[in-house]
């Protein structure tokens, strides 16, 4: 498992990789949003914790078509499933890969990008804990439509279909935590809910994604 | 005699040949007495004047809307732990019925929000959780039709079924939780049996809502037929290439 980790981090790492693509991404897409609305500061303090909860779901959602196509490609994912190890597991390691390449680096990120975007001083504490707990919701979610589409070419645009609606509540729930943060309104409620629903996919996701993918490598 | 009979494709085939005609006749004649008594013999609401009468279509089609959704959701089960095909197909054609009574029910919920709350659009809960449930019903199309396999395509729409099924309820409740809304509560409490529409709107919905029901019904049994008969041109043509 930890060599399975550690393998999947490197090349996620390594030239070619597209590490950084993602937190690259990130940091545009929060640039181009003043000057899409306006350059007036009170709205964006406003807007801030929403556009960086956007802007964080969409750099997770541009990497997942990576996440399981280039190993289905070369035969990996057909060893692993043959493999002593559960599917369940190396997907979950998969998706924990991810995390660590993707999702933990737009947290730290998050609070740079939170000074462009003029967010309050309260809420740069709500909004990092709310991605902190969100973001591994989004790479488990987000395995399981890779899962889903890894037979089909080209299927990156199905996959934001799919994947997108079912990051519907996690999205809520994180968005709503940071904004009552960043109006220093009682956030215990929605940063609950959305812990709840990241523990709850955590734990239960991989046993869908493992059943897609068995299906797809049949 | 047991329901399971009806998974062999064959006496399925035959039963909806002898049900489908009766299905239609009863579900066009059922829709029309209901939209034609609710459209033109019905008074005008004291409030909302003739724009209340987009209701014969709105509920309706909203009602058919989740319970498709529903009977997706059965059949995928089925399909996943009994493998009947017919099951699978019977989702599979179920699902463009489905996304076209919630269009329906977006659609006419537009035109009637339009007067009575001024604007065309609102981010209520219900119509967003509408709106989320349309695109999972895209999602699910879209899988189907981007897999070439069809016993694969079985699977894993069956699969999204279930786990969209448990994100749909979940954003749901997500949504409730985000923004309070304009739209009323529901017309027709089943549990209270206190019901906010009078006598006289009340039996041309009923009317109606049966109507649309006995559609999908048929629509559904009539799609599934030709699913079956897709199959087995596509068996029969891959026979005579290999011979």
């Amino acid at each position: 498992m930890k060599a399975l980790l550690i393998r999947d981090i490197r090349l996620a790492v390594r030239a070619g990789g597209g590490f950084g693509l993602g937190l690259a991404f990130f940091l545009i897409v929060v640039v181009m949003v003043p000057f899409a609305v306006g350059a007036n500061s009170e709205l964006l303090s406003r807007i801030a914790p929403g556009v960086l909860w956007i802007g964080a779901l969409l750099a997770c959602l541009l990497s997942l078509d990576r996440l399981l196509a280039l190993d289905f490609e070369d035969g990996t994912l057909d060893l692993l499933a043959t493999a002593p190890l559960p599917v369940e597991a190396a997907l979950s390691i998969k998706a924990l890969a991810h995390w660590i390449t993707t999702g933990l680096p737009l947290v730290f990120a998050a609070p740079v990008l939170g000074v462009l975007m003029n967010l309050p001083l309260q809420g740069y504490g709500w909004l990092v804990l709310s991605l902190l707990l969100g973001t591994p919701a989004l790479s488990v979610i987000g395995t399981f439509g890779a899962a889903l589409t890894v037979g089909i070419k080209r299927g990156g645009l199905l996959l934001s279909l799919l994947v997108l609606p079912l990051y519907v509540p996690t999205l809520i729930f994180g968005a709503e935590a940071a904004r009552r943060g960043a109006t220093g309104a009682d956030v215990s409620t929605p940063l609950l809910l959305m812990a709840g629903i990241s523990a709850a996919t955590v734990a239960l996701m991989p046993f869908a994604s493992a059943a897609v993918l068995r299906v797809n490598l049949r | 005699m047991s329901l399971w009979e009806y998974a062999n494709p064959v006496k399925f085939l035959r039963l909806s040949e002898r049900v489908l005609p009766v299905l239609w006749v009863l579900a066009i004649s059922s829709v029309v007495v209901g939209l034609v008594w609710g459209f033109f013999f019905t008074p005008d609401d004291i409030r909302q004047g003739s724009t209340v009468k987009i209701i014969y279509i709105h509920v309706p089609a909203a009602l058919m809307a989740i319970n498709a959704w529903f009977m997706m959701l059965v059949a995928s089960l089925i399909w996943l732990i009994r493998r009947h095909h017919v099951s699978a197909l019977a989702a599979k054609a179920a699902a463009p019925v489905g996304v076209v009574m919630t269009l329906i029910a977006l659609i006419t919920g537009a035109i009637w929000g339009q007067p009575m709350w001024g604007t065309w659009w609102a981010w209520d809960p219900r119509l967003t959780s509408f709106l989320i449930l349309f695109l999972f019903y895209l999602g699910y199309i879209a899988l189907w039709e981007a897999i070439e396999d069809s016993d694969t395509a079985a699977d894993l729409t069956s699969v999204l079924c279930l786990v969209g099924s448990v994100f749909a309820v979940l954003s749901r409740y997500a949504v409730n939780f985000w923004n309070q809304g304009l739209h009323q509560g529901t017309s027709v409490p089943v549990t209270t049996g206190q019901r906010s529409v009078a006598d006289v709107f009340f039996v041309p919905l009923v009317v109606s809502m049966i109507g649309f029901g006995l559609l999908f019904l048929a629509l559904v049994l009539y799609r599934t037929g030709t699913e079956i008969r897709i199959r087995r041109t596509k068996a029969l043509l891959a026979r005579e290439g290999r011979n």
